[in-house]
């Protein structure tokens, strides 16, 4: 069992959470991601390590509600028990000094982006960062972005903070002003879709993170395989990362709609459950 | 011990009173006029829309009939069949002579899993192939896997189950990662020397593929939990969550005490074709498939994972994970469940016990046949397969006739599931978190006569040397690392003080 030490809400729909994991915090590397299973009936879900605190044997995660799952663990408070929590799972992400970094993260993809801005940071690059949502309220861990970039760039769809705009506006703007070493783009498929487009338009050496469906995480289902210059590779081992100029990327995006009608019955069912039993909620 | 000890050792054992008296009572002609036992079993057409056990066991009356059968031989080649040497004739005769619990006994002397190996163990290719009613007679040979169960099951539901016995504890630390039937066997075995030993194993829940992989049909999750709980007793520690590579390395567990380690880590990655359309959606491999049904109950509406199945199913492959992808699928209900297998129907890998049950279950076989490519609607869900007929050439360095495509024979098969079972390889995070471990270009781990690898202190066994494998050979190489694992403590740790 892992129990939950804090909680709290960056957003509508984004949560953050503090969890003892003393083995896990000690090992785990920017780029890392865990799984882990709320109750018995549950399903394993990675999550990215987005802190860890070595000494309170703590790790942090993000998550944002968008299905039955990723719901019930917004529900869930400070001091509650975790079923299960593995990891830190995938290849950690290439850490060195490559001169200028420009990381770009797309809604809930800013958390897994954090690590490695920090990371970067700390091995004297110059970093970059753009953070893109929708709108002001969705905008999360500016402040921590803030800390360890050398500029923050924030773009929202409706202009309600920073600048309007796309996040590949914000990177066009920043590649056409100085020269970019390396980029690492994290967030939903389309965006790093485009951002790599972006990126390859300039030469510009690529890295995404891929956020594909899972069920072991240990090499052992395929599920999470994807297409990366015509070879089929497993991310939960050979990744997440991956050269973005080389990921068959609508390939992933058909594949993360495997389960949607499913997994969209089953959210419906279990949003009508919880009407049913209001004091759940 | 040498193989003249054992046929003493054996001899010894046969000339006991009981054994003599026994022997007695019936005339081996009588003996061997018996006619052997049929396994009931559930009706294929009520069992292939449940998970009922298939199998359904023994009665004590059809145990002791099969068990008079056996001629308690001089020299009891059935042995030699067995990857873990039980002691054959002796359970047997336990069992004709009523005293069950007694051939229980027996079986654990050899073999924590008992009731595991009654099940899955390919029996008529091992010991009962090397029954003399086999090697001299031309009969069927004893039906040692059913009378193996027999008495296994018997203890269980009897609750008089023992515990081996153990040495006292030396309080020496050994780390064993996985809990396959490999890892449980070297665990169990270490605990009977005395040692403090640690299962750790990646996944939330312990058995390895015979709780992922295997289905409940075929073996029943409360029987593989049971025989865990009977190591637990012994003193074994898990712990589930945490992959060694990942969690913490070999050398942190160094660190923490550890003075040996035995790497049992299986060969769970799938392979694929690498052929068009291949990733499509509604084509997975059979590790996700029974992962998601028997791991993570999946097909249970009261879980949250989901599984994709359809009204036609092809499985690709023949052998066991084929065989169970493929009941696992009709039971979810699948109208057609298909398997498509390049080569004849003689030459699957797959039991032929689990061939005449798929069969049974209204399974259609598609042999000499390979897919070449798939096709899907437009939201990406594959809905057909295109299949090349083959024939089968020359044999290959396996033996077996080689399928050779013909050409303009492709037909397209429509399908809204595609599983695929064509083999896997070994998991590769141990060999990538130890880069001066040595492996074969096959990337399973090389290990010496005692299952030590070229890294001392620590040894290896099961899938992930052999490559995918069976159970009992998993078993015997724990057998045999936990007397490998015992000498290197004498001679190093022990040696030392
Ligand atoms: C390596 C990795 C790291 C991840 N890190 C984070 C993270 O830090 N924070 C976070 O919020 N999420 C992260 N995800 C995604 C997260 O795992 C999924 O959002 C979660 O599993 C959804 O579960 P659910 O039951 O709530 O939704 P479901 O009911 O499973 O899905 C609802 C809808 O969400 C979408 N979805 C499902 N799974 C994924 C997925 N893996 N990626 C993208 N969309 C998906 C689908 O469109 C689906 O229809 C990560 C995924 C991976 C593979
Ligand atoms: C569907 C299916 C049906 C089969 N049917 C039969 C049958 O009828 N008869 C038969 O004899 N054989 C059968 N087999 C083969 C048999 O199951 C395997 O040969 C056997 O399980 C191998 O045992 P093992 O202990 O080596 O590995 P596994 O059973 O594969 O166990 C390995 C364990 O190690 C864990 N692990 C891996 N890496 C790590 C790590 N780094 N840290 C911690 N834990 C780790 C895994 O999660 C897993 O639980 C079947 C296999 C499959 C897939
Ligand atoms: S060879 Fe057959 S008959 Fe002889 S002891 Fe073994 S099981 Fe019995
Ligand atoms: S999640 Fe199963 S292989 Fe990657």
């Amino acid at each position: 069992m892992f129990k939950i030490v804090k909680k709290e809400f960056l957003s509508e729909n984004v949560a953050r959470l503090v969890i003892e994991a003393p083995y896990i915090a000690k090992s785990r590397k920017a780029g890392n991601f865990i799984i882990l299973r709320i109750d018995k009936n549950g399903e394993r879900i990675p999550l990215t390590i987005a802190d860890a605190d070595m000494e309170q044997g703590t790790i942090t995660v993000i998550v944002q509600r968008v299905g039955v799952s990723s719901h019930k663990l917004c529900a869930m408070n400070a001091g509650e028990m975790l079923l299960d929590v593995v990891g830190p799972l995938g290849t950690a992400t290439h850490i060195a000094k490559i001169g200028t970094v420009l990381c770009a993260g797309g809604g809930v993809g800013v958390a897994p982006l954090f690590p490695i801005v920090q990371a970067m940071k700390l091995a004297g690059n110059r970093v970059i960062t753009v953070i893109a949502a929708r709108t002001k309220d969705l905008v999360i861990l500016e402040d921590e972005m803030r800390a360890y970039s050398d500029e923050l760039i924030i773009m929202t769809d409706d202009g309600s903070l920073g600048t309007k705009g796309l996040v590949t506006q914000g990177m066009e703007e920043v590649i056409q002003r100085e020269k970019v070493n390396e980029a690492v783009v994290i967030g939903p498929a389309v965006m790093m879709k485009f951002a790599a487009l972006t990126t390859k338009k300039y030469n510009i050496p690529t890295v995404a993170s891929l956020n594909t469906i899972m069920v072991d995480g240990t090499g052992m289902c395929g599920a999470c395989r994807v297409s990366v210059g015509g070879k089929t590779e497993f991310v939960c081992v050979s990744g997440p990362e991956f050269d973005a100029h080389k990921v068959n990327f609508d390939e992933m995006l058909n594949r993360l709609k495997a389960y949607k009608t499913k997994e969209a019955e089953g959210y419906r069912d279990y949003l009508k459950s919880l009407e049913a039993t209001p004091a759940l909620v | 011990m040498t193989k003249e000890l054992d046929k003493e050792y054996y001899k010894a054992e046969r000339k006991a009173e009981w054994r003599n008296k026994l022997r007695k009572e019936i005339k081996s002609k009588e003996r061997t006029n018996v006619v052997r036992v049929h396994m009931p079993e559930a009706d294929p057409n009520v069992r292939n829309k449940s998970n009922i056990e298939v199998n359904k066991g023994l009665t004590l009356e059809m145990a002791v009939s099969e068990s008079s059968r056996c001629l308690d031989c001089v020299v009891p080649t059935c042995v030699s069949g067995c990857p873990v040497g039980t002691n054959i004739p002796k359970f047997v005769k336990y069992i004709e002579s009523g005293d069950i619990l007694g051939a229980a006994k027996v079986l654990k002397e050899n073999n924590s899993l008992p009731a595991i190996c009654g099940r899955v163990c390919p029996q008529e290719i091992q010991c009962e192939a090397q029954c003399v009613y086999v090697k001299k007679l031309s009969k069927e040979g004893s039906a040692i896997g059913y009378l193996e169960r027999f008495a296994a099951d018997y203890e269980r539901e009897s609750g008089n189950s023992s515990i081996p016995e153990l040495a006292s504890p030396n309080g020496i630390k050994m780390a064993v990662i996985g809990s396959g039937p490999a890892g449980l066997t070297v665990a169990g075995e270490l605990a009977k020397f005395g040692y403090d030993v640690t299962v750790f194993e990646a996944l939330h829940d312990l058995g390895g593929v015979l709780k992922y992989g295997i289905p409940e049909f075929r073996l029943p999750k409360d029987i593989v939990d049971f025989e865990i709980n009977t190591i637990k007793q012994m003193g074994v520690k898990f712990i589930t969550n945490f992959i060694v590579g990942k969690t913490a390395s070999i050398n942190d567990l160094k660190n923490e005490g550890f003075k040996a380690f035995f790497v049992a880590s299986g060969a769970g990655l799938p392979n694929f074709m690498n052929i068009p359309g291949e990733n499509f959606n509604g084509i997975q491999s059979a590790n996700e498939f029974l992962t998601r049904v028997n791991l993570m109950n999946g097909a249970d509406a009261n879980f949250d994972t989901p599984v994709h199945t359809g009204k036609n199913v092809v499985i690709v492959g023949g052998g066991n994970t084929a065989m169970d992808s493929v009941r696992t699928a009709k039971r979810m209900g699948a109208e057609r469940a298909m398997i498509v297998y390049r080569r004849s129907q003689e030459e699957m890998p797959a039991r032929a016990e689990e061939v005449k049950h798929a069969i049974e279950e209204g399974i259609e076989f598609i042999n000499l046949a390979s897919p070449i490519e798939y096709f899907a609607n437009v939201n990406g869900m594959v809905t057909k397969m295109r299949v090349q007929k083959m024939q089968l050439g020359e044999p290959d360095a396996s033996g077996r006739r080689r399928p050779q495509p013909i050409e303009g024979s492709e037909y397209d098969i429509d399908v809204d599931s595609v599983i695929i079972a064509v083999g896997v390889s070994p998991n590769p995070i141990i060999q990538q978190s130890m880069p001066d471990l040595e492996v074969t270009k096959w990337n399973t781990i090389k290990v010496d006569e005692n299952m030590m690898t070229s890294i001392p202190g620590l040894f290896a066994g099961g899938d992930i040397v052999r490559g995918g494998a069976t159970v009992i050979l998993a078993m015997g190489d724990g057998r045999k690392a936990a007397q490998g694992m015992h000498k290197y403590i004498n001679e190093t740790i022990l040696a030392e003080v």
